[in-house]
């Protein structure tokens, strides 16, 4: 690509171009500022169509939804009573059961995944072990979410059953353990909810702690910190708008997921603090229902995926906000 | 609706279907035929037409199983050839088809009470008001007298019941409920019947999707009771309770019961009728007709003519097969009536 330009500028402008192509660095040519501006504005192009992407869906779906908002208006939002067949229809239990489970998981995947960054990243191992526990991590990214609910549902329940049944005969006052497991319920949605949260916050919080300059670490060292002082004084602060990122990440993904949910939560249309009791989600509702619904269930399941599309914007945009108030402060320390 | 023989079949229908595409993309000389519709047939229909287009290789038959109410929308918009319902089709469905509908029953299917109890207990009795008190969660311990006093003999533990069903909108629901809204009054005045109805609330009450997660979630979960297809329980072993009939007898499920339970019903002129508390001595209570719904009105003469071939071959030879796939075959009355039935696809 660059030829041509290169023999017409050494033509131009009269020099040799034997001695041009040595140089690295050159004035751009014609040819360069056309690449340029083309690449700048299909780059432009990409940005708005992303945007009227994302515009076109939320007037479909917004279309769709309308009669519903129309008729269900906010007690669609506040009501707990799923009824098609007498034409009631509320999501509360559904709003609360993905905003519990989503935070469960992120609380566990997301301890367990900024532990894992700090381990893989501050040279607690051998570079090509930690390399090859890096693979295994994404790999875990890689399982289908359908496999996930079986092996939750064949191992995890079952495995979880007694510490369940036991924490509620001698904890049972305690409203978290406020009743026994018997199958899919909270607790183990949340638990393999959080594995599969794990790789996305896992990979970002070790490309945040990557990201911090080697002489931050050198000098907090050099100042006389231990490991874990450096570590938890110095580094995770530095890396902490990265991680907060992961995080956002990771919890867009936990209210998005659907399948392994929908086979593990128990699918109940009922609020409950207790980890063991069943309860339902956004996403596993529309699933579920989506096959055989009727022209007006369409329109009110419409109605629940624009709060659930909502409800994630919201997450990102506080994320964002939050990011963005952080790293300022980050500056003016 | 899915059964667990469908998962061979996948495969091989999809090999059917790009071998089908391939064939048919260039030379037009075979002719297709598409349908969609309902899942809990799947195994069955996809049999059927892989041993109809063997045995008549001018015609293919494609059928998608995407569920009841995926079909009918189908049916509405003209997209297919013809769609199966485990629902048939409501008369307000039938009016945005102009020309007309023909609804088909073509087999029959039963549907089975399973549970998990310690030590795999067989043939556990329910008496009619005792199971849908146990899905309204009136009764909640396996060792409740009511569930006692029908099973003399049968050591039953102070377990506490955990009700599992469907999480998605499904035909066996539809079936199930509305045999639970023929019985009890209590229960057609609560929960009431449709593809999902509004399930009480409650720890011991937990849904999955699909036949197979049910099944799974039963099989998973001591005390648990939840009602799947036939073949689910037959194929995955789990145990099935006898239900009281409307005569006061104890059938179990897979037997003459469910042919005997679709004998009794008198179907009308439109074919569509559903046998929600089916009379007789050895009827067994919950069973249900399951249909195809074809145009009146074909575009296309050929093509009405192959529909008229197909129905015939599933009425002569498929219901052969369905016995041993867990269907049950249709009564020869209905079969003489479907025949006739099946002139009206012009």
């Amino acid at each position: 690509m660059s030829f041509p330009g290169i023999a017409r500028r050494g033509d131009a402008l009269g020099i040799d171009p034997l001695s041009e192509r040595r140089s690295v660095s050159s004035a751009p040519t014609a040819w360069d500022y056309f690449a340029d501006r083309a690449f700048r504005g299909l780059a432009t192009v990409g940005v708005w169509l992303i945007l009227l992407l994302l515009a076109y869906i939320l007037w479909t779906i917004g279309g769709k939804a309308w009669i519903g908002m129309r008729e269900y208006g906010v007690s669609f939002l506040t009501s707990t009573t799923w009824d098609v067949g007498r034409g009631q229809f509320g999501i509360l239990p559904h709003i609360w059961g993905t905003l519990y489970s989503s935070m469960l998981a992120l609380a566990i995947g997301g301890f367990f995944g900024v532990a894992m960054g700090i381990f893989l990243t501050q040279d607690f191992l051998p570079a090509r072990i930690a390399q090859v526990f890096r693979t295994i991590i994404e790999l875990l990214a890689a399982i289908p979410s359908v496999v996930y609910g079986l092996w939750g549902l064949f191992v995890v329940v079952p495995a979880m059953r007694p510490v369940a049944n036991w924490l509620f005969e001698k904890l049972g006052w305690i409203p978290f353990f406020g009743s026994t497991l018997s199958g899919p319920g909270m607790a183990p949605a949340a638990l393999v909810l959080a594995i599969m949260v794990l790789p996305t916050v896992a990979a970002v919080s070790q490309d945040a702690f990557r990201l911090i300059p080697y002489r931050v670490k050198e000098a907090a060292y050099g100042l006389g910190a231990t490991r874990w002082e450096a570590i938890l004084r110095v580094l995770l602060p530095a890396a902490s708008t990265g991680i907060f990122g992961a995080l956002v990440l990771g919890f867009g993904r936990a209210l998005g997921e659907t399948m392994a949910l929908a086979m593990l939560i128990g699918n109940s249309n009922q609020i409950s603090l207790s980890l063991f009791s069943p309860a339902n989600t956004l996403a596993a509702l529309l699933a579920l229902n989506f096959p055989e619904a009727g022209a007006h269930e369409v329109q009110v399941l419409m109605y629940a995926a624009l709060v659930l599309l909502a409800i994630t914007l919201l997450v990102n945009v506080v994320g964002e906000a939050i990011m963005v108030v952080s790293a300022k402060r980050g500056g003016r320390r | 609706m899915r059964r667990p023989a469908i998962i061979p079949s996948i495969p091989l229908v999809a090999a059917m279907l790009i071998a089908a595409a391939a064939a048919t993309a260039p030379a037009d000389d075979t002719l297709r035929l598409t349908g969609s519709g309902a899942t809990f047939p799947f195994p069955l229909y996809s049999t059927w037409f892989k041993a109809y287009s063997g045995k008549n290789k001018a015609v293919t038959v494609d059928y998608q199983g995407k569920g009841s109410g995926a079909g009918i929308q189908d049916f509405i918009n003209h997209t297919v050839d013809f769609a199966a319902s485990d629902a048939a089709m409501t008369d307000e469905q039938i009016a945005k088809v102009p020309g007309g509908v023909q609804l088909l029953p073509m087999t029959g299917g039963e549907i089975v009470i399973g549970y998990n109890l310690p030590g795999n207990p067989k043939g556990l009795k329910l008496p009619r008001d005792v199971y849908p008190a146990i899905f309204l969660g009136k009764i909640t311990k396996w060792s409740d007298p009511k569930i006692k006093a029908a099973n003399p003999g049968m050591t039953l533990p102070d377990l506490d019941i955990t009700v599992v069903r469907r999480a998605d909108a499904s035909g066996t629901t539809f079936v199930f409920t509305s045999h639970l809204a023929a019985i009890s009054e209590e229960w057609s005045k609560g929960p009431g019947s449709g593809t999902t109805v509004n399930w009480p609330k409650s720890d011991k009450m937990v849904a999955s999707p699909k036949n197979d997660g049910v099944t799974a979630t039963i099989k998973q979960t001591p005390g648990a009771i939840g009602y799947i297809e036939y073949a689910f329980a037959k194929f995955s072993k789990i145990e099935m309770a006898q239900l009281q009939n409307r005569a006061g007898q104890f059938v179990s499920a897979g037997g003459e019961g469910g042919p005997a339970a679709l004998a009794g019903a008198q179907l009308p002129a439109n074919l569509r009728a559903w046998v929600t508390d089916p009379d007789g001595a050895r009827a067994y209570p919950i069973a249900t007709y399951t249909w195809m719904l074809f145009y009146k009105e074909n575009k296309d003469a050929k093509k009405a003519a192959a529909l008229r071939q197909l129905v015939e071959f599933c009425l002569a030879d498929g219901q052969k097969m369905a016995t041993g796939l867990g269907y049950i075959p249709l009564p020869d009355n209905v079969i003489a009536a479907v025949r006739k039935a099946s002139a009206s696809i012009q």
